[in-house]
C-alpha cells in the first residue's frame, strides 16, 4: 500500500533521513523505532509532506506523492496524529472532530455520513461523549490523544500515521489507546504507520518494525522478533553500541 | 505439495525487489558501522552507504573473498559483540587457518526456517522420521538439517555419519522415512544394503534430502531407482549460513534461493563483471537478514547459472542449476574441502620430498578417493621395503590430519607423470560427475 524508496529529507543542512526505504501492506500495523532523533517524526513528517523530502519517492497504492501538498495527501487517505496531540484547544471535542472531517465537507457524501462517523468516534472512545461539549483544552491527556485520534479519523483515511500515542500518558490509558489501535485494523482494516518511543508495547502490538539510527534504517524484521533482539533494546535506550562491544 | 512460507516463497517479485533493498540498506548500513573489514574496503573505494539505492547498485560493492575471512580469523568479521553469539561454526581450513562463522539467537531462527522452506519442498512433513547421517559437530550440514526438521515437527533421528550397518538397522527398525546424507554416502548405503540382501523397498524410507557434494542428474536417478526414494538437492555453504541457501522443489528443475534472505549473482570469475541472467558463471551471495555474521557479495566459487523463469510449483524464487564445478582448484572431496596446495604444502614440509606429484580423485565403488602419486627421487627411494613403507605412511598421515580426508600416496617412477608446457597437471578428477 505504502512503498517508499531511498528518502532523504533535510531540517536545513541537517541530514535528518538518509536513505529510507520502507513498506507497508495493506492492514499492517508497522512501526518505526529507535532513540531520539533518530528519525521517526521525520519520517512520518516526510510521508504527510510537512517536511516534503529533497530526494526519493513515495508511492500509496501506486500514486507518487512527490510535490503533494499535505491537504492533498490528507484527500488521498493518509492522516497523521501529530506528536503532542496537538488539538484544538480552545474549541469543543466536536468542533475538533467536525474539523477532522473539514476536507469532506464538500464532498459528495454529504453531512449524513459525517454525522455517522461522529457516532462512531463516540462509540469509539465513549469518554470524547461524555465531553463533546466541553473545551479540548480541559482534557486530560489520554483524552486529548483520543480526541486526536477521532480527528484524524474523522477524514477516513486508509493509513493512519500515529506519533508517539502514549507520550506522557499513564499505563492504564496507554492500554486503552493501544486497544483502540488494534480495534480500528480489526473492524476498517486501517492500515497503521505507529512511531512508538516505547518499543516495547509497539513491538508488542505491531506485525513489522524498522529500527532506526541516526536517520538510517539497521534493523527490519517481524515485531515479536525485534522485540528479542539486543541492537533493539540498544537503539531504544539511545545508548551508544560502542559502550558494550567487547573485541 | 507444502509450501513452508508462501508469504515469502511465493512473494510478487516486485513486492521482494523492495524488500530485498529495504534488508540491503539495513545490512550494509551495520555492516559499515560494526565490521572494519567492510569499512575499510568501502573507504577505499569511496563508497558510503547511501550509495546504495537500488539493487543495481549491489555491483558497486567490493567482493568479499575467503581470504578476507582468513585475514579476519577469527572473529573480525562477526557484526555483534560475541556475547550476542549462540553457535559458532567453522568450515574445514583450506590452507592455514578456517574460517569461523556465528549465528546470534535469531540467525539460528531464521536459519531453522529457511531449511525448514527446502526439507518442506522436497516433500518432508511433521509425520516424517528424519535420520540425519551428516556428521555433527563443527560442520553446518548436520545442525542446519536438524532444526529444519524439528522446526517442521518431523521426528529427527541424530544418527550423524557413519557405521554404515547400524544406520540400515535404525533406518528398518525406527522406521525413517527420510534420510539426510550426501548423495555418494546414499549410494554406500544402497550398495550395503544389496550386500546384506536387504530390500529396499522393505523400508519406509521415501524422501532423500542430499547436499554437501557435488552430483549430477544421473546419479540423482541411480539413487532414486535403487532406494525407491524422491532424492532432491540442497544447496548451502558455511559461510553464508550452512544449508538453507536453496533446495528443490517437487519438480527438480533447479534449486530455489530464498532471495528474501539472499540476494544472489553470477560474475564472470575472470573480471568480477556481473553477468546477465541466465549465463553461466560464479554465484556471488549476499546476505540479507543475518545478524552476526553478514556477508556482502561473498564469491562462492561455485560454478552455475540462475532461472528467474516462474516455476510450476509456485514459488517465485529463482533457481539455481546444479553447481557445475569450481572457479578456483577447490576439490570437494567426501564432503571436504580439499585445496591442491594444501597437499603441495606437507609435501614441501617434508625433507628430501620435492614433489613432482599428481592427484588422482575417484569415485571406488561410491566412495570418493583420493590418491597422491609422487615421482620417485634418489632422496625418497629406501632400499628397505620397511623404511619404504613407513615413510608413505607418514606422508598418508600428514596429509589426513592437514586435509581432515585421508589419502592413499604412492611412489611413482621418476617422469612418468604427464607435463604439459613444462608444468604438471597436477589434478584429475575421474568422478562423473
Amino acid at each position: 500500500m505504502l512503498t517508499i524508496k531511498n528518502i532523504n529529507t533535510y531540517y536545513g543542512k541537517v541530514h535528518a533521513l538518509k536513505n529510507i526505504s520502507i513498506h507497508l501492506k495493506r492492514g499492517e500495523i508497522v512501526t518505526l523505532i529507535g532513540a531520539n532523533g533518530a528519525g521517526k517524526t521525520t519520517m512520518l513528517n516526510s510521508i504527510s509532506a510537512v517536511t516534503p523530502p529533497a530526494a526519493g519517492q513515495i508511492l500509496f497504492d501506486d500514486q507518487d506523492l512527490a510535490g503533494l501538498t499535505p491537504d492533498r495527501i490528507v484527500k488521498l487517505g493518509i492522516c497523521q496524529v501529530p506528536e503532542g496531540r496537538q488539538v484544538f484547544k480552545p474549541l469543543s471535542v466536536e468542533d475538533n472532530l467536525e474539523l477532522g472531517a473539514y476536507l469532506r465537507y464538500r464532498g459528495r457524501e454529504g453531512r449524513g455520513a459525517i454525522r455517522k462517523d461522529l457516532d462512531d468516534m463516540y462509540a469509539l472512545f465513549p469518554r470524547l461523549h461524555e465531553r463533546r461539549k466541553q473545551a479540548a483544552g480541559t482534557l486530560s491527556g489520554g483524552e486529548q490523544q483520543m480526541l486526536a485520534m477521532g480527528r484524524a479519523l474523522m477524514a477516513r483515511p486508509r493509513l493512519l500515521l500515529l506519533d508517539e500515542p502514549s507520550m506522557g500518558l499513564a499505563p492504564l490509558v496507554v492500554q486503552e489507546i493501544f486497544r483502540v489501535i488494534e480495534q480500528l485494523r480489526q473492524e476498517r482494516g486501517t492500515t497503521v504507520l505507529l512511531v512508538e518511543q516505547n518499543a516495547k508495547a509497539a513491538l508488542r502490538m505491531a506485525d513489522r518494525g524498522y529500527v532506526l539510527e541516526t536517520g538510517k534504517v539497521v534493523l527490519e524484521g517481524i515485531a515479536s522478533e525485534l522485540l528479542e533482539n539486543k541492537e533493539v533494546q540498544r537503539a531504544y535506550l539511545g545508548k551508544d553500541k560502542k559502550e558494550i562491544w567487547e573485541k | 505439495m507444502q509450501i513452508w512460507e508462501p508469504t515469502y516463497e511465493c512473494m510478487p517479485r516486485e513486492e521482494l525487489q523492495q524488500l530485498q533493498l529495504e534488508r540491503l540498506q539495513a545490512t550494509i548500513n551495520r555492516v559499515f558501522k560494526n565490521v572494519t573489514c567492510y569499512r575499510n574496503k568501502f573507504n577505499g573505494l569511496g563508497i558510503v552507504p547511501e550509495d546504495i539505492q537500488s539493487l543495481d547498485d549491489l555491483k558497486k560493492l567490493p567482493f568479499t573473498t575467503k581470504e578476507d575471512l582468513r585475514l579476519n580469523y577469527p572473529y573480525g568479521m562477526f557484526a555483534v559483540p560475541l556475547r550476542e553469539v549462540v553457535r559458532i561454526h567453522s568450515s574445514s581450513g583450506t590452507t592455514g587457518k578456517p574460517t569461523v562463522v556465528g549465528y546470534t539467537k535469531h540467525d539460528i531462527k531464521v536459519w531453522s526456517n529457511l531449511v525448514a522452506r527446502f526439507m518442506t519442498a522436497a516433500g518432508v512433513t511433521h509425520d516424517d522420521v528424519v535420520q540425519i547421517a551428516f556428521g555433527y559437530g563443527l560442520f553446518t550440514g548436520a545442525f542446519g538439517l536438524h532444526y529444519g526438521a524439528e522446526t517442521i515437527g518431523a521426528s529427527v533421528i541424530p544418527m550423524s555419519s557413519g557405521n554404515t550397518e547400524k544406520q540400515i538397522m535404525i533406518m528398518q527398525d525406527y522406521k525413517t522415512t527420510a534420510l539426510v546424507c550426501t548423495p555418494s554416502y546414499a549410494i554406500t548405503i544402497a550398495d550395503r544394503m544389496e550386500k546384506m540382501g536387504i530390500d529396499p523397498k522393505t523400508l519406509s524410507l521415501r524422501v532423500g534430502l542430499f547436499g554437501a557434494e557435488p552430483w549430477s542428474e544421473a546419479m540423482r536417478r541411480e539413487i532414486e531407482s535403487r532406494l525407491f526414494i524422491s532424492a532432491t538437492d540442497n544447496f548451502g555453504l558455511s559461510e553464508i549460513i550452512g544449508p538453507g541457501i536453496a533446495g528443490d522443489c517437487e519438480f527438480k528443475c533447479g534449486m530455489h534461493i530464498f532471495e528474501d534472505a539472499f540476494i544472489p549473482e553470477i560474475i564472470d570469475p575472470e573480471t568480477g563483471e556481473v553477468l546477465p541472467p541466465g549465463s553461466v558463471g560464479e554465484l556471488v551471495l549476499t546476505t540479507l537478514t543475518k545478524e552476526a555474521f553478514p556477508m556482502i557479495r561473498y564469491r562462492t566459487r561455485d560454478i552455475t547459472s540462475l532461472d528467474y523463469s516462474p516455476c510450476a510449483c509456485g514459488r517465485t524464487m529463482v533457481r539455481m542449476k546444479k553447481t557445475m564445478g569450481r572457479s578456483d582448484d577447490m576439490l570437494i572431496i567426501k564432503g571436504v574441502n580439499v585445496f591442491p596446495s594444501q597437499i603441495e604444502e606437507v609435501l614441501f614440509a617434508i625433507e628430501g620430498c620435492e614433489p613432482h606429484y599428481q592427484i588422482i580423485v575417484d569415485r571406488k565403488g561410491t566412495l570418493d578417493a583420493l590418491e597422491i602419486q609422487i615421482e620417485v627421487t634418489e632422496n625418497i627411494f629406501f632400499d628397505e621395503m620397511k623404511r619404504q613403507r613407513a615413510f608413505l605412511e607418514m606422508i598418508e598421515k600428514r596429509i589426513d590430519s592437514v586435509l581432515g580426508v585421508g589419502a592413499t600416496v604412492k611412489l611413482v617412477e621418476p617422469n612418468s607423470i604427464p607435463r604439459h608446457e613444462g608444468k604438471a597437471q597436477r589434478v584429475i578428477d575421474r568422478r562423473r560427475i
